[in-house]
């Protein structure tokens, strides 16, 4: 690691104030990335403000009839919370299946976001579930957070507060693990609203996408028979050691179903 | 009343409740006064000549107190790291040689070869100052695959070795063979690849080099599992330190699967440093420089052909395989595909004629030496995936086939057509044992209902067999080995009764301060707790060879009986004088000397307190003291033998291994403590299952560069990644030629499962037409076989 100044705001706003601060401060979440970057000497950042002492960042709550997740809250504690095990349980199964125990003791729903690592779980279900990204200053709409590989809508020094996920209908989170990172390989996120469904696709492309040719085949019918015969492209998805591109496209293909299958 | 600590007796391991509450200590927990900290800067590239190291700016940095590059190595005479087997050629000529220095001189041969070291106040200033350092490189065409590296026109790894051919090998009849072919009904043929590994221990390697001004000596502090064979390499070969000046200290090592065995480069660096710095110096590996510099494992590519007659029996085994050396001669990596593999090939058949070709190649990698197994998962993997081969090509039922060409017991002691002469093992039994538990029998059900899940079932055997017990010194030092590989104890009973035992071997996970600690409460009556094991320092411990390819007990354990025999012969003259008996009539049990036919009797805690307060005692003919030292040299190899069967479910969607059932039945000879027993065939078994699914060393040919440089790419056994095992063991064929008959169990479970893994997966794939798979079976490789056999099944 680089010598670097380090901070611990106790509110919102002092978070805020001091990344403002800083020419090339970085906020630190859970640091499961950020840290064996940083041990790594990959990135030199001038500060770490560190969130984990801003209140206003935490706590999970039944809200509009759906849920608003603290951007500081640990992917354990979306795992073990028995309120979204009750309004979202996809979310919470989701959750549970981040990286190792260790990442999920560590990492938070803003820390991941943030990052839009294009292997990452959460981004799936921010589109899959239409939710909103609220900050110190705007709400972001779900569908228009995720701009590219490592790239979000954030402005420099935005910070994120929350993430507020409507209630689906339905839904279920497939995901074909890296064997080695237990990142995804391919995860895919299905959620019904109404006559709505969304297909949120994560780890095939640079970021996060849908699948409009699933998602109507699905309005359609709500099983998994309705996506037989559907294909994804494998041109522009993915390709490393462990999967190409064309085993991508099969793998949104099965988990898809499989997604379909498990949310009923 | 049996010792609840003696032998046979399931004694919880003593050393972990250290382990697992942090209380062990590591090299790195080893702190010195006015330590500095190393920062060893490696090759980022594969292949390039260094023509220039520009020190000025690091050695500016804040903390910087040395810097230190090739040129200054070669300035003191240091020499090369020496290999410690010489491997002849065909032709009677020895291998290429040529030199591994610590610190590059000229060339960088692979990435994370040792360029320069920075010595600096922390960790964080010598890395800040190695980041200023200036290497000019210039880049160099690299190889890195062997079959590649022996490609005319390939990329020289030394300018000295023409072909990158390190040596052109041979062993067995390759005339009897031939002919034997000539007259076969079948031959099946398989090629194949054993993946490389990275060895992964869970404590990186770490070194501290001090030297004493005072009184001139050394000290190194390393993860070694054979600190007495680093002090004679680094002080005999590369530093010229005489041995009573240097002393070698591998305290608690975590994990070593063979990694920890060689002489590493920062090992000599930091005790030439030190004495130059006139400072402690400790490096650290990070898990990086683990991945780059641990020497690698495995790395063959071979050929196989099965000659068999019309019913199925074996008639000649031919093999010939490339191996990777990497870029430099590890310490013992030239005996690793040569005498640990293609002696091994007989595997548990009869094969009449068996005759093994074996090229070793220098390429722009990692160097490869020993992993867990060395050698014998190669060959056991060869053997079991070529008669599986052909048992489906000949209709044969695969446990059959096997049945029908095991040495039968009654054969024993078996001379096989590949030098070596196995002296116990009923395969057959193994094998008997083993289809009940799994039961074979209704295996067909089991398919039949996977289907209907979807899914794939397969099962596959390993019918193993491996040399442990390395080695009858002579036998070993005529096959090249230019050391002897007895091992040592010594057992001291101080004056009030309790023990302790320092013995030549080293425990870096295997159990040994319990193991060890049984066989002296079981000999002596005496309760665990009165018996310290001390290790692993050189001040300390005779001269030993330490720890790999499952020698400890038979070897060591060994060494520990004969000092406790002559520990007994003494005792029985000092109780005959106690009880004025004649020596003859005393009798020995369970540490209690009493003379026969009478009630009379003494403990060895009383004769050990006579013999250190000699006040009645025979000081005419004996001296005061209770303290044995012996030496043991094994007869022969011991043959540790099993069969594995594993059980799979291939998701055909995905192309997703389960292993769903794992069974081992082993003949380990004499069993000292079960459980220690099964941790260590759970543990191979994993790594087996590792390399079969999961773990696979990838380098990209074009640069040389290391693809899986990191746990993000480099797949490690998890605990959901196998199933709960079944272990089982027989002890009704002891070993013949130790005083324990015990044969050795580490690496077993790592020699057998890769094999029986594979063959299960490509049962499991057998109506898709697939014969063969190479490791790793990775979901992506069994998805694309698939895909591609679908549409024919479907135009069926």
């Amino acid at each position: 690691m680089y010598a670097f100044a380090f901070q611990r705001p106790k509110s919102l706003a002092d978070a805020v104030t001091a990344i403002g601060a800083e020419e090339d401060g970085k906020l630190l979440g859970g640091g499961q990335t950020l840290l064996p970057t940083l041990k790594q000497r990959l990135a030199q950042p001038s500060a770490l403000i560190d969130l984990s002492a801003v209140p206003e960042l935490k706590g999970i709550t039944e809200a509009a009839g759906g849920l608003t997740i603290g951007a500081f809250t640990r992917h354990a504690e979306v795992a073990h919370s028995a309120t979204v095990a009750r309004v979202i349980p996809a979310l919470a199964s989701l959750a549970e299946g981040i990286g190792d125990r260790q990442v999920r003791n560590m990492g938070t729903l803003g820390g991941s976001i943030a990052n839009s690592d294009p292997a990452a779980d959460y981004p799936s279900a921010v589109v899959g579930l239409k939710a909103t990204v609220k900050t110190d200053r705007r709400d972001i709409a779900g569908d228009d957070f995720f701009t590219g590989m490592f790239e979000t809508a954030l402005e420099p020094g935005e910070v994120i507060v929350s993430v507020h996920f409507p209630k689906p209908d339905k839904a279920a989170y497939a995901k074909f693990r890296n064997p080695a990172s237990r990142y995804a390989v391919v995860g895919v996120f299905v959620a019904v609203f109404g006559s709505e469904v969304r297909v949120a696709v994560t780890g095939a492309g640079p970021s996060v996408f849908r699948l409009p040719s699933f998602e109507a085949a699905l309005a359609g019918n709500f099983s998994a028979a309705a996506l037989d015969g559907l294909t994804v492209d494998a041109d522009g998805l993915n390709a490393d050691l462990h999967a190409s591109a064309e085993y991508r496209a099969h793998l949104v293909g099965v988990m898809a179903k499989r997604a379909v299958t498990a949310a009923g | 009343m049996a010792n609840p600590s003696g032998i046979g007796a399931s004694v919880r391991r003593r050393e972990d409740k250290r382990f697992l509450t942090g209380s062990g200590t590591y090299t790195d927990d080893i702190n010195r006064p006015g330590q500095t900290f190393a920062c060893m800067v490696r090759s980022p590239h594969a292949h390039a000549a260094i023509r220039g190291i520009d020190t000025a700016a690091a050695l500016a940095m804040p903390g910087v107190v040395a810097i230190y590059t090739g040129a200054d190595m070669a300035a003191d005479n240091v020499n090369g790291l020496p290999c410690g087997w010489l491997i002849h050629n065909k032709d009677g000529s020895p291998m290429k040689e040529p030199p591994h220095f610590p610190l590059a001189r000229d060339r960088a041969r692979h990435v994370g070869d040792t360029v320069a070291v920075v010595i600096a106040e922390t960790r964080e200033q010598a890395k800040d100052a190695a980041e200023a350092l200036v290497i000019d490189y210039e880049e160099r065409p690299a190889v890195a695959s062997a079959v590649k590296a022996l490609e005319p026109g390939a990329a020289l790894v030394h300018d000295d070795v023409p072909g990158n051919l390190c040596y052109d090998w041979h062993l067995g009849d390759k005339a009897a063979t031939d002919a034997a072919f000539a007259q076969a009904a079948h031959v099946t043929t398989l090629d194949l690849v054993n993946n490389r590994l990275v060895p992964n221990a869970m404590e990186p390697r770490a070194a501290i080099g001090e030297y004493d001004r005072a009184t001139g000596e050394h000290t190194l502090y390393t993860t070694s599992q054979n600190p007495h064979v680093i002090r004679l390499l680094m002080g005999a070969f590369v530093l010229g330190i005489p041995e009573h000046k240097l002393r070698v200290v591998a305290p608690d090592v975590g994990g070593g699967f063979g990694s920890k065995i060689f002489h590493y480069a920062e090992e000599a660096i930091v005790t030439w440093a030190a004495k130059k710095v006139g400072r402690p110096i400790k490096w650290t590996a990070e898990r990086s420089e683990s991945f780059l510099t641990d020497a690698h494992g495995r790395d063959h590519v071979s050929r196989a052909e099965l000659a068999l007659d019309k019913d199925g029996n074996f008639l000649a085994l031919r093999v010939h395989t490339v191996a990777n050396m990497g870029a430099y001669l590890s310490t013992f990596a030239s005996s690793i595909p040569t005498y640990l593999y293609a002696t091994l090939l007989a595997g548990q058949y009869k094969t009449p004629a068996i005759y093994a070709e074996v090229k070793a190649a220098f390429t722009h990698t990692t160097p490869v030496d020993a992993y867990r197994g060395a050698g014998r998962p190669e060959a056991c993997f060869l053997i079991e995936r070529i008669v599986d081969k052909a048992a489906i090509e000949l209709g044969i039922d695969k446990a059959e086939l096997r049945r029908r060409n095991f040495v039968p017991k009654e054969a024993m002691p078996y001379q096989t057509p590949v030098a070596l002469q196995y002296d116990t093992g009923d395969f057959a039994k193994n094998l008997e044992m083993a289809l009940p538990v799994v039961d074979y029998a209704g295996l067909a059900q089991r398919k039949t209902d996977a289907k209907a899940r979807g899914k794939l079932r397969g099962i596959g055997f390993a019918t193993y067999i491996e040399a442990c017990g390395i080695a009858p010194s002579n036998i070993a030092g005529a096959l090249g080995a230019r050391a002897g590989l007895y091992e040592s104890a010594e057992v001291r009973f101080h004056p009030t009764g309790s023990v302790t035992v320092f013995t030549g071997s080293h425990s870096h996970g295997q159990g040994h301060e319990t193991t060890f600690a049984q066989l002296v409460a079981d000999r002596f009556g005496l309760p665990i707790e009165n018996i310290e094991i001390v290790h692993g320092d050189t001040n300390k411990v005779p001269f030993g060879m330490g720890t790999y390819g499952s020698r400890s007990l038979a070897v060591g354990g060994s060494a520990l009986v004969k000092a406790m025999d002559k520990v007994e012969r003494k005792a029985k003259k000092i109780a005959a004088h106690l009880m004025e008996a004649a020596e003859a009539d005393i009798e020995v049990k369970d540490g209690k000397f009493s003379v026969a036919g009478t009630d009379k009797a003494v403990t060895i805690g009383e004769i050990a307190l006579a013999a250190y307060v000699p006040h009645n005692y025979p000081l005419e003919e004996l001296e005061p003291g209770l303290d044995e030292q012996a030496f043991y040299d094994p007869k022969n190899f011991t043959y540790p033998n099993g069969c594995h069967v594993c059980e799979v479910e291939i998701d055909p969607e995905t192309g997703v291994t389960e292993v769903v059932a794992f069974t081992a039945v082993d003949d380990f000879g004499r069993v000292i403590n079960p459980l220690i027993v099964e941790g260590q065939v759970h543990g191979g078994i994993v790594q087996g299952i590792g390399q079969a699914l999961l773990e696979n060393c990838v380098y990209d040919d074009e640069t040389g560069q290391l693809v899986t440089g990191s746990y993000m790419d480099y797949c490690m056994p998890r605990a959901d990644d196998v199933p709960s095992f079944t272990v089982q063991y027989h002890e009704d064929q002891p070993c013949t030629h130790n005083p324990l008959g015990v044969k050795g169990c580490g690496e077993a479970g790592t020699i057998g499962a890769s094999a029986a893994v594979i063959n299960a997966v490509v049962d499991a794939l057998a109506e898709y037409g697939v014969t063969h798979i190479d490791m790793p079976a990775t979901p992506q490789k069994i998805w694309q076989i698939v895909r591609q056999a679908t549409p024919a099944m479907a135009a069926e």
